[in-house]
């Protein structure tokens, strides 16, 4: 390497840099003689388009804190005059507001990827840690961005995640105002969320995104087979199946980001509000304490997670739930420790388990929109379950399971389900809950015992080198 | 087959709207706005009713009278002239001069800005509203309001509506509007009036509405030639991998 180095050196103001500042070394390792893997398809592209629209809500940011008014007096007023009186203002708003739904729908894709090709599996542990640490962030700072507009679901939206917080034991309440700065929502904190989304979440989620570029780059990247591009290389220690990331990456990008950015701009121009998902017709009333909307929704992005908050009729446990959901997609890589990584390779069962996952997830997203109702709040219960049970699945999958614990282990989810729903099943609602109970039944045993009497959980061989 | 399940699936959310659960009434369903802010006529006949209707006690306070006058074709010399009825400048915005407390206490409720009305309420409500006023002896103004139950607001346009009586049937849902008497203006005359306020408070609440079809436009032409020059560029560099 350090041959290379020598032969290379240039001369003129370039070198001179060179010798002070190692650009040339850092274009080299992480861009022209950074090899990835030459099968990338379709998924690869979110990476790279995340990092695109952090740049986007960065750059439109700037341009909003120079007219917009941290104050509860002035906020509304203030986003009104962006809209209204700043030249192209209205493009840089709804340029930012659309900004946080595609973040949220480029970064869930890029989870999903990971997923489905098992790119948080060892070596890749900690890209994945600092991706969840990434998305907790997003959701803070969109949260606090939320606020900002001071309208009538900024105001309760706020009211009904603070108020998560205040259900906490023993310090709720006072952690309450501490978050709020006030007994209520109000100018304090407005103007704290307007800091923490300007300043400090922004810093933060720029470290996490170099932290996660810096694990990517010193492992390198997974791929669609799963397979190790690093074991196969050739006599100048190139990986056989990589190619530099510059060119072949960078011109492959420039597609996905024409693309997106086509769809981008038919949603800013042509449907900024998206029917009421990604600006809500009640924000565009001014933020009234004293008048409860008739229906709060959670901006979409939330709204599997407000799903199965909802689903426990008690506030602090369904929180905890809540908690839960999120908290345990940091454990995924100790969860699901199959050594196949791609889900080419893996059963039918894997599968199922993920279109299921995936399913759940958008149904609860769904239901996060609706007002409850008995069959709704049943549904969000279940789905919920379907949640939990994907990552009890997983840890089931790792490896080729004994008659006994199969029977054991969907026992045990089964007990745990049904103490639940005998704790308060009545005569009112036995018949809702036998029915989504048999469904999770059938569901679990099919999963956990299926496989000791058919090959639905057998696995593919994984190839040596990348196909195609 | 995955792939094309997903694809479904966001199909069907996209299809059922996020606010599908309030409940309206049919008869509020049946009054569907031709809301068209390039109908400029429209657009410039609504602004001349709601100056004349509206704008006393009903504010547009985000709405700037030179912006408004350009975006309507209306020149600022005439506007001034014919629409502005106080010492008002071009270059301020419609606010109202009647006090809060005063329109506390005349009408019970202060009249609420319309600056964003058709963006919280649609311009289907506000259609609806204004053509499904009727008599009620139980009311304070001696009007109810299908749309907005139990409103404040008097019935300003029964001059030129005319008066209307609702119809129950047998289980007290409203189904219908009988006319008692003629106003000023038909049916039809009407309804292209409140039509045309409508449309212009449609306008008022994202005037950059205007502007976003026609830039919008030509941003997605050049990106679209950009990622076609994209695509072929890629193809070009990706023939030598294998």
């Amino acid at each position: 390497m350090s041959e290379i180095r020598e032969k290379s050196q240039p001369s003129g103001v370039i070198g001179w840099i060179d010798a002070r500042l190692p650009i040339l070394s850092f274009i080299r390792d992480h861009l022209t003689h950074y090899y990835a893997p030459k099968n990338f398809n379709f998924w690869y592209f979110f990476g790279s388009l995340a990092f695109l629209i952090l740049f986007l809500q960065i750059f439109t940011g700037i341009f909003l804190a120079m007219h917009y008014k941290p104050d509860a007096n002035l906020a509304f007023d203030s986003i009104e005059f962006i809209m209204r009186d700043v030249n192209l203002g209205w493009l840089i708003r709804y340029m930012h507001s659309s900004g946080a739904s595609a973040f949220f729908i480029v970064i869930y894709l890029h989870m999903f990827r990971a997923l489905m090709y098992g790119s948080f599996k060892k070596p890749r542990e900690l890209i994945w840690l600092f991706g969840v640490f990434i998305y907790l962030a997003l959701m803070a700072e969109a949260f606090m961005g939320y606020l900002l507009p001071w309208g009538q679901m900024s105001f309760w939206g706020a009211q009904v995640i603070i108020n998560l917080f205040t259900t906490i034991p023993f310090i709720g309440p006072e952690l309450g105002i501490w978050i709020r700065g006030d007994f209520a929502i109000s100018d304090p904190t407005l103007t704290r969320f307007y800091a923490l989304h300007i300043v400090a979440v922004p810093m933060v989620i720029l470290l996490l995104v170099i932290l996660h570029l810096a694990a990517l780059h010193t492992v390198g990247s997974n791929n669609p087979d799963g397979v190790e591009i690093k074991k196969n290389k050739d006599e100048n220690g190139v990986p056989i199946d990589g190619i530099p990331f510059h060119p072949y990456y960078t011109v492959k990008d420039f597609v996905g980001i024409g693309v997106f950015l086509f769809l981008f701009s038919l949603t800013v121009f042509f449907m900024p509000e998206m029917g009421g998902y990604f600006l809500e017709h009640a924000n565009f009333i001014p933020a009234n304490p004293l008048v409860t909307p008739e229906h709060i929704a959670p901006i979409w992005y939330f709204t599997p997670f407000y799903s199965i908050l909802r689903c426990i009729p008690d506030p602090a446990y369904g929180a905890l739930a809540m908690a839960l959901s999120i908290v345990v997609l940091f454990f995924l890589p100790w969860i699901d420790n199959n050594p196949i990584k791609s889900i080419r390779y893996r059963s039918t069962l894997f599968k199922i388990n993920l279109f299921v996952f995936v399913l759940s997830f958008f149904v609860l997203g769904v239901l996060g929109f609706k007002s409850v109702t008995p069959l709704y709040s049943a549904l969000a219960l279940r789905f919920s379950e379907m949640y939990f049970i994907f990552f009890a699945l997983l840890f089931f999958y790792n490896k080729p399971r004994e008659n006994l614990f199969s029977y054991l282990y969907s026992g045990t989810i089964i007990f745990l389900i049904a103490i639940y729903d005998i704790s308060r099943i009545n005569s009112d609602n036995y018949f809702i809950v036998l029915i989504g109970l048999s469904f999770i039944f059938i569901f679990i045993i099919f999963m956990t015992i299926s496989p000791l009497y058919s090959n639905l959980n057998k696995e593919k061989e994984v190839p040596d080198r990348v196909t195609g | 087959m995955i792939k094309k399940n997903i694809v479904i699936l966001i199909l069907l959310a996209i299809n059922c709207s996020a606010y599908s659960v309030s409940q309206k009434s049919e008869l509020v369903e049946k009054y569907k706005a031709v809301g068209s802010i390039n109908n400029t006529a429209s657009l410039q006949r609504g602004a001349k009713y709601f100056i004349n209707y509206c704008s006393g006690c009903h504010s547009l306070k985000y709405m700037r009278m030179s912006t408004m006058a350009q975006d309507l074709g209306i020149g600022e010399e005439f506007f001034s002239k014919n629409l502005i009825f106080s010492n008002k400048k071009i270059g301020d915005t419609m606010t109202i001069s009647m006090r809060e407390s005063d329109s506390e206490r005349w009408f019970g409720a202060i009249p609420p800005d319309l600056s964003l009305i058709a963006r919280s309420k649609g311009v289907d409500f506000l259609y609806a509203y204004l053509n499904t006023y009727y008599e009620d002896d139980n009311s304070r103004t001696g009007y109810n309001n299908v749309a907005y139950p139990n409103t404040s607001m008097p019935h300003i346009l029964a001059g030129l509506q005319g008066r209307q009586k609702l119809v129950l049937d047998s289980n007290n849902n409203p189904v219908g509007l009988d006319k008692i008497s003629e106003g000023l203006y038909s049916e039809i005359e009407y309804r292209e009036l409140t039509n045309d306020i409508s449309n212009f408070l449609l306008y008022v609440s994202e005037p950059a509405k205007l502007r976003r079809y026609s830039i919008g436009f030509w941003v997605l032409m050049f990106i679209f030639i950009f990622t076609i020059m994209a695509y072929y560029t890629k193809k070009e560099f990706w023939k030598d991998v294998h």
